[in-house]
């Protein structure tokens, strides 16, 4: 593997005057031509990046997004440039990922958990405010015919329309028409081509005539006055919607009915008998989703199961996996017996198979009518493994200890190994049995060695989550429950169920507000089951 | 021991008996366990080589030796079968990579330098550990649709952004366990390339690296195992099924119809394990090695 170990080179060891210097001073060193073009150019790539995406977040005016991007450039660039400051040379690509994809993500995850984030309500009012007029748009019976070019730039379209008086605007989805006098005109005065944008021809026309279709561009900035939208993508016509924004009242107004929709502080512009406008958008609730988690009756009582099963599925599995791999490791921790390089390699199988896959291929084997274990094992009984709650719950625990027993029999074997043969020798001499030996000497010695591994273990299983999804997608579902909760749910796949789930529509903000759940649990066990593990070594 | 015939002799049959109570017992759990463990191994490879397609028909173990499933796996246009490994492959060896050098780095750091903050540094590596990235998927899934707005290259159904949500885990679950080797090195390696002129990038890149190889293995082999088997993030990052892993890929295929697909399943299943299995067995010894350590400090 390695072109020399640590055990042979021994001769550069004994230099007394290398070591007697004083840790913490670094000369830098002369680097070379080379190492200085690799680290020149490194550097130039990662800014040229970085460049890009400020002057991108200064267009889209994101001030707080630039200041951060801004600050960790020049902090990027401090660190690389000046001489010195080696920890923070090691320390920074490691750090600057963590920082984004774990530390922010965890601190995000809390924001998002006291916002009503998700389906419906996805973006500012504004926004809102917009896409409702929009969707509410309908074809003006008279509206004058516009004629029509589509233009395409960068991938996005606009559209070149002339007026029945012969005037030429150009404008696109979320950019109001705008004059544009230097468009070139055909001969009978329609606005044909427009500098810097390519025309589209007939083919590609068809092509993304979908997309086309979809485009409505706004005649001016207020979205009361309609929007032009094509049928056919030669002519253009207004449409108007019904429904209208009356800034002044903070309502929506229905023209046809006189209906008045109100932001009554929900998220959402509502009618007084409480009919919401869809789509809403994304305010801060406080701490709502933890109150209707534990408050709403729909949500309660199946929540509150599945942290119990949660921590059941955890527990049993350790012990289980445990039990099971302690058993084998001293089972096969014997010298005299044979064949037991066979065996190990044999018991390493399920944990090096892919684990996804092992969900996937139990969900075959326990499979009600047609699975190997009905048909073969229990001869064309219709066992209902994974369909019964509470058969579903075994059959996921059987599948774990399937799964993570080799994991507890490495380990274990490897504490076994290590513990002195003085001892239990010692034992005997004093007369001890074979099962007192192993339960006051070797039993006690092992766990010291393994609690932490125990607990990294429950730790792992409270948010196992591919076993569960795949092999029963923590069904079978419990129906009375508001929210898609299962028999064999953990909390981490309620989370990604409530989240992207396709039944019950996506909730984010409760999702999180889950996952904020997970972690407070997992901090808590962990810190005692640190604490106590430091108790037992104490005792070592 | 009753069924013995009475005409073994009595020394003989106490050695059998002997031997059943020395050894001959740890087979039997042997056995039983062996069972156990490969069944539904066995099963899905059988299930691989059997040409009727469906879960009943492949209840009878090897009745059959046929490769079409194999063949028809690569002509799927619905399930591009070889599209999803080749990501597999892809994302996994890039993240690997990605996570051994930012870890090595930062192990590093931590071994050879003395820097306020050390302390609290390697304190909170512990910690990060004790919280899987994929409690905040939401999180991700909503930083990405934004890093997408700025960077469409980086944002949701990207691999490149996939992979830089991995490395965000790097740190957090490896480190610590390179900085027990690397502390294992002696720093008297480094003194002395030193004093002989070597730069701190010569040192790390020349003499270290090489010196800490069978950690950055273990590592860049759990990383690899991690990321072929994960499935919450790429599956809500990932939507194009010609992006798609094989954990993503395979899971759309099997779960819409499970007992018509089968035999196809299985032999997809059986292509995916044969690497990361046969990595598993060529590197146990170091994998074992690597998981105790933790623990035997």
């Amino acid at each position: 593997m390695t072109t020399s170990t640590p055990g042979t080179t021994p001769p550069l060891a004994p230099r007394p005057a290398a070591t007697a210097k004083p840790r913490g001073v670094h000369h830098p060193g002369t680097p070379s031509v080379r190492s200085m073009l690799i680290k020149i150019s490194l550097l130039a790539i990662v800014d040229s990046l970085a460049v890009f995406a400020l002057f991108t977040l200064l267009l889209k005016e994101s001030w707080v997004v630039f200041g951060i991007a801004l600050a960790v450039t020049l902090a990027i660039n401090y660190i690389y440039l000046k001489p010195g400051l080696l920890p923070a040379k090691y320390l920074a690509p490691g750090i600057f990922f963590l920082a984004i994809f774990q530390i922010f993500v965890v601190v995000y995850s809390g924001y998002i958990a006291f916002t009503n984030y998700g389906d419906g309500h996805n973006g500012s009012k504004e926004d809102a405010i917009e896409s409702i007029i929009a969707n509410a748009r309908t074809r003006v019976p008279d509206s004058p015919t516009y004629r029509l070019t589509v233009l395409e730039q960068f991938g996005t379209f606009s559209f070149l329309v002339t007026t029945p008086e012969g005037e030429v605007f150009v404008g696109g989805e979320d950019r109001p028409l705008d004059e544009a006098p230097s468009a070139r005109l055909d001969s009978t005065g329609k606005a044909i081509e427009l500098d810097g944008y390519t025309t589209l021809d007939f083919g590609s026309l068809i092509q993304n005539q979908s997309v086309i279709a979809d485009l409505s561009v706004p005649l001016t900035d207020d979205p009361n006055d309609g929007a032009l939208r094509t049928p056919d993508g030669s002519s253009a016509y207004l449409y108007t919607s019904a429904l209208e924004y009356d800034a002044e009242a903070d309502a929506i107004v229905d023209t046809a009915t006189g209906e008045r929709f109100l932001d009554r502080g929900d998220g959402a512009f509502a009618n007084e008998a409480g009919r919401e406008l869809s789509p809403g958008w994304k305010i801060d609730v406080g701490f709502d989703n933890f109150a209707r988690a534990f408050t709403e009756e729909s949500i309660r009582g199946p929540l509150l199961g599945v942290i119990a099963w949660t921590f059941a599925f955890a527990l049993l599995s350790v012990g289980m996996t445990f039990a099971l791999g302690l058993f084998l490791a001293i089972v096969f921790n014997e010298a005299r017996m044979r064949g037991r390089k066979f065996y190990r390699i044999v018991l390493i199988l399920p944990y090096a198979f892919p684990s996804f896959l092992s969900g996937l291929v139990w969900l075959g084997l326990l499979n009600q009518d047609f699975g190997f274990v009905n048909q073969v094992v229990f001869g064309g009984a219709a066992i209902p493994w994974l369909t019964d709650p509470w058969l579903a719950k075994a059959s996921v625990l059987i599948v774990n200890l399937w799964l993570g027993f080799p994991y507890m029999f490495l380990i274990c074997t490897g504490a076994l190994q290590s513990i002195p043969d003085e001892l239990t020798e010692a034992a005997r001499v004093d007369g001890a049995r074979p099962w007192a030996i192993f339960r006051l000497i070797k039993f006690p010695l092992l766990l010291v060695s393994v609690a932490p591994l125990l607990i990294s273990s429950f730790a792992f299983n409270f948010n196992n989550f591919n076993v569960i999804y795949m092999l029963t997608g923590g069904g079978p579902r419990n129906v009375s429950a508001g929210v898609d909760a299962g028999a064999t749910d953990l909390l981490i796949t309620l989370v990604y169920k409530v989240a992207f789930g396709s039944g019950t529509g996506r909730d984010y903000g409760l999702a999180s507000a889950f996952a904020i759940l997970i972690f407070i649990i997992v901090a808590v066990v962990s810190i005692i089951g640190f604490r106590r593990t430091r108790a037992l070594e104490d005792l070592n | 021991m009753a069924t013995l015939p009475a005409s073994v002799p009595v020394r003989r049959r106490r050695s059998a008996a002997r031997w059943f109570a020395d050894t001959g017992w740890r087979h039997l759990v042997g056995i039983a366990v062996v069972i156990f463990a490969t069944f539904p191994l066995l099963y899905v490879l059988s299930a691989s080589l059997n040409p009727t397609g469906t879960l009943v028909g492949s209840n009878v173990l090897f009745r059959s030796l046929d490769i079409s499933n194999y063949i028809e796996l690569f002509n799927r246009p619905q399930q591009p079968y070889a599209a999803w490994f080749a990501n597999t492959l892809v994302i996994g060896l890039i993240a690997a990579a990605g996570t051994v050098f930012l870890g090595a780095l930062a192990a590093y750091a931590f071994s050879r330098m003395r820097f306020t903050g050390r302390r609290v540094g390697l304190l909170s590596l512990l910690l990060v550990q004790m919280f899987p990235q994929l409690l905040g998927v939401v999180a991700i899934f909503l930083l990405l649709s934004g890093i997408g707005d700025i960077f469409p290259a980086l944002g949701l159904g990207s691999q490149l952004g996939l992979i830089m949500v991995y490395l965000g885990g790097a740190l957090g679950v490896n480190t610590y366990l390179m900085y027990g080797f690397f502390n294992t090195v002696p720093a008297s390696i480094d003194e002395a390339a030193k004093l002989d002129g070597a730069s701190h990038a010569q040192i790390f890149f020349g003499i270290i690296l090489r010196l800490v190889a069978p950690i950055l293995a273990v590592v860049g082999l759990l990383s690899f195992v991690g990321t072929t088997n994960e499935f919450v993030i790429a599956s809500i990052v990932l939507s194009d099924p010609q992006t798609q892993t094989l954990a993503v890929g395979l899971y759309q295929f099997v779960s819409q119809e499970t007992s018509k697909n089968w035999t196809l399943f299985s032999a997809g299943a059986v292509l995916a394990a044969i690497p990361v299995m046969a990595l598993f067995l060529f590197l146990q010894r170091y994998i074992v090695s690597g998981l105790t350590a933790g623990s035997v400090k």
